[in-house]
C-alpha cells in the first residue's frame, strides 16, 4: 500500500521585489509523481535549493499543493479535514534540534505530542517510556534538554515523533548541524524504527553515506525528481550526480577512480566489505 | 608572528555546585600561514577554545600570547585582535542584517575605524576573493542562496584583514558541491594571501586534504597536535572519543587485512588510488 503518494505535484510561490511587485514564479516542485510504500527507507536528496524540503513539507500537509494532489495514507492533504489524522500519521523532523524542543525535561517534551492528540495519561508514559528506549536516550529522561548533546537533543526530536505512533516519519536533514557520532546515532536509531516498528522512513540529506541502506532514493534538481533507484543504481551514476552537486560515498569513488585507471571495479559500491571483495575479483589473474 | 596558548583553563561555574571545565590545561601553537584542522566531537571545548583566540574569552588560568604579546595585558589593544583574528561562527550566515551585500560587508572594517575610502576597498576586494559576481553587491544578503551567504559571512571577516581565519564548521548544512567550494576557498585564502586558516571541523574527510597540522580535542582537553597522517594512525584512539579517521583510511587498512600491501597512511582518494595501482604495477 502507499503511504504516500503525489500526483503532479506542483508548488509554485510568487517572487517578490522590495515593493512586494510580483518579480515572478518559481516551480519549487516541479510536476512530482512519487509513491512511497509502508515500511520503506526512503531518502531524497538534492542540493540546496533544489526542492527537497518543499516536497517533504507536503508529506504531513505542511504545505499544500499549487496543482495535484498529495495522499497521505488515502487521504487528501487539501481537504481540511483530514488535517489531524495526517498529521498524526506523518510527523517530522527538522534539522535544527534547538528549534523543536519545548519541554524544560525531555521525558515532558516527548509526551507533548500524544498529549495533543488526547492520549489517556498512563498511556503517554508508556508511550515516553517506549520511544525514548527506541532512540536510546531512557537513561536522559529526567534532564533537561539543554543539557543535551546536538545527537541526544534530535533523538528527543525523533522520540516526540514516534510517541504519536506515525506510520512515517520525515526527516529534514536530521544531522546537518551533529558531529560523526550524533550522525551515527541518528541514523542508527531510524534504520531500527524501520527495521523494527516498520515505520516508513523518509529521510533528506546531503550526506551520501547515509542512504547506502535506503530501499529507494530520489533525486531532486530544480524542482523535478531526475534520477530515482536503489542506492547501488543511483551511485552507479557518478558522474551524473556530480552535475547535480551530489557526490558519491568515498568507497564508491574510489572504486569508480580505479576503474577509469583500468582496474576492472564494478559500479556502485556501497560498503568497504564489498570494495575488498570486489578489489579481489577485479584483480585475480 | 604566531599565536600561543599556554596553559590555558577556563572553568565556568566556579563558586557553583557544578564547576564545568570547558578547558583543561591547553598550550598549543599556531604559526603564520599554517592551515589546522581543529576536531572534537559536541561539547570538547573546541568552540571555547577558538573564543580564547581573539579574546573573546579570558582565560580562568594560563595566558594567551599573539605576536608575543599577552592578549589580556591591561594595556593590550583588543579591538585591534579582533581584526587580526577572524572568526567566522557556526551558520555565520545568520548573522548578515545589512541591507545589500556591500554594506554587510563594509560593517566590520568601519568599526575598525578605517576611512570610508579604505572601507569600501577592503569590501570590494574581500568580495572578490571569496568568488561573489559583482552582479550581487548590491542585493539584500537575504536574496542569496546558502552557499552565497556564507561567503558573504566570511567576506565580512576577510575585510578586516586578519593574519589568522578561525571558521567554525564552515561546511554545515551545504550540499556536497557546496562543501568542496568552500574549502576550496578557505585553502585558497591562505595559498594567496597567507592567511593562517583554523578550520573547526567534525569531519576528517574535510580537514585530512588542506591542514598541515590537526588539534584533537576531548572533554577540555587537548589529545593530540600532530600531521593528519600522524594523527589518523591512531584510529582506535579517535573512535574512542567519538571520532573517526577519514573514509579512505578505513578502506585502504580493510585492504591490507586482505593481505594487499597497500599503505594505510593514505588520506585522500587521490593517495588511496596511487597507492593501489602502485602495487598491482610492481
Amino acid at each position: 500500500m502507499n503511504i504516500i503518494e503525489t500526483k503532479n505535484l506542483v508548488f509554485e510561490y510568487i517572487r517578490r521585489d522590495e515593493n512586494g511587485e510580483a518579480e515572478g514564479v518559481t516551480e519549487a516542485v516541479d510536476h512530482v509523481d512519487m509513491q512511497i510504500q509502508q515500511g520503506d527507507f526512503v531518502a531524497v536528496l538534492g542540493h540546496n535549493g533544489s526542492g527537497k524540503s518543499t516536497l517533504a513539507k507536503h508529506f504531513n500537509a505542511l504545505l499544500l499543493p499549487t496543482e495535484g494532489t498529495v495522499l497521505v495514507t488515502g487521504k487528501d492533504t487539501s481537504k481540511p479535514e483530514n488535517l489531524w489524522d495526517i498529521r498524526k500519521r506523518a510527523g517530522m523532523v527538522f534539522q535544527n534540534p534547538d528549534n523543536q524542543i519545548i519541554g524544560q525535561v525531555v521525558e515532558e517534551d516527548v509526551g507533548f505530542g500524544p498529549e495533543n492528540l488526547g492520549v489517556k495519561t498512563s498511556e503517554i508514559w508508556r508511550r515516553v517510556e517506549e520511544s525514548l528506549k527506541a532512540v536510546g536516550i531512557y537513561e536522559f529522561r529526567k534532564f533537561s534538554p539543554n543539557k543535551l548533546s546536538g545527537g541526544q537533543k534530535q533523538r528527543v526530536s525523533i522520540a516526540g515523533v514516534i510517541a504519536m505512533h506515525p506510520q512515517c516519519i520525515i526527516l529534514d536533514e536530521p544531522t546537518a548541524m551533529l558531529d560523526p557520532n550524533g550522525r551515527k546515532e541518528v541514523i542508527r536509531a531510524i534504520r531500527a524504527l524501520n527495521d523494527v516498528e516498520n515505520i516508513t522512513v523518509i529521510l533528506i540529506t546531503h550526506y551520501m553515506e547515509e542512504i547506502v541502506h535506503a530501499d529507494k532514493v530520489f533525486v531532486m534538481e530544480k524542482g523535478k525528481v531526475v534520477m530515482d533507484g536503489t542506492p547501488r543504481e543511483i551511485f552507479s551514476r557518478v558522474e551524473e550526480l556530480k552535475k547535480y552537486r551530489l557526490d558519491v560515498p568515498k568507497v564508491t569513488e574510489l572504486a569508480y577512480e580505479l576503474k577509469k585507471s583500468g582496474v576492472p571495479m564494478p559500479d556502485g559500491i556501497l560498503n568497504t566489505e564489498e570494495f575488498v571483495e570486489a578489489f579481489r575479483k577485479a584483480t585475480r589473474r | 608572528m604566531s599565536l600561543i596558548l599556554d596553559h590555558v583553563t577556563y572553568e565556568y561555574g566556579i563558586g557553583s555546585a557544578l564547576p564545568v571545565k570547558a578547558l583543561d590545561d591547553v598550550s598549543l601553537q599556531i604559526e603564520e600561514g599554517q592551515f589546522v584542522g581543529l576536531i572534537g566531537h559536541t561539547g570538547s571545548g573546541k568552540s571555547t577554545l577558538v573564543q580564547m583566540f581573539n579574546g573573546l574569552l579570558k582565560p580562568t588560568a594560563g595566558n594567551v600570547y599573539f605576536q608575543g604579546k599577552d592578549i589580556h595585558d591591561p594595556e593590550y589593544d583588543r579591538r585591534a585582535l579582533r581584526g587580526k583574528v577572524g572568526l567566522v561562527f557556526q551558520y555565520p550566515e545568520h548573522q548578515l542584517f545589512e541591507v545589500t551585500v556591500f554594506k554587510d560587508v563594509c560593517y566590520g572594517p568601519k568599526n575598525l575605524g578605517l576611512s570610508q575610502k579604505e572601507v569600501e576597498l577592503r569590501a570590494f576586494e574581500a568580495l572578490k576573493m571569496v568568488g561573489l559576481q559583482d552582479e550581487y553587491f548590491y542585493v539584500s544578503p537575504f536574496d542569496l542562496s546558502g552557499g552565497q551567504k556564507r561567503r558573504v559571512a566570511i567576506a565580512g571577516v576577510l575585510a578586516m584583514k586578519p593574519d589568522i581565519l578561525v571558521l567554525d564548521e564552515p561546511t554545515a548544512g551545504l550540499d556536497p558541491k557546496g562543501r568542496e567550494e568552500i574549502l576550496n576557498l578557505v585553502a585558497s585564502l591562505r595559498e594567496k594571501m597567507g592567511i593562517a586558516i583554523v578550520l573547526v571541523s567534525h569531519s576528517m574527510d574535510d580537514v585530512a586534504e588542506y591542514a598541515d597540522k590537526i588539534i584533537v580535542m576531548n572533554h577540555g582537553k587537548k589529545v593530540f597536535d600532530a600531521e593528519p597522517k600522524e594523527v589518523f594512525a591512531h584510529v582506535e584512539d579517535l573512535e574512542a572519543i567519538g571520532l573517526a579517521a577519514p573514509q579512505v583510511t578505513y578502506i585502504m587498512k580493510a585492504l591490507k587485512d586482505a593481505g594487499y600491501p597497500v599503505r594505510t597512511d593514505a588520506i585522500t582518494i587521490e593517495e588511496a588510488k596511487e597507492s593501489i595501482l602502485e602495487m598491482l604495477h610492481r
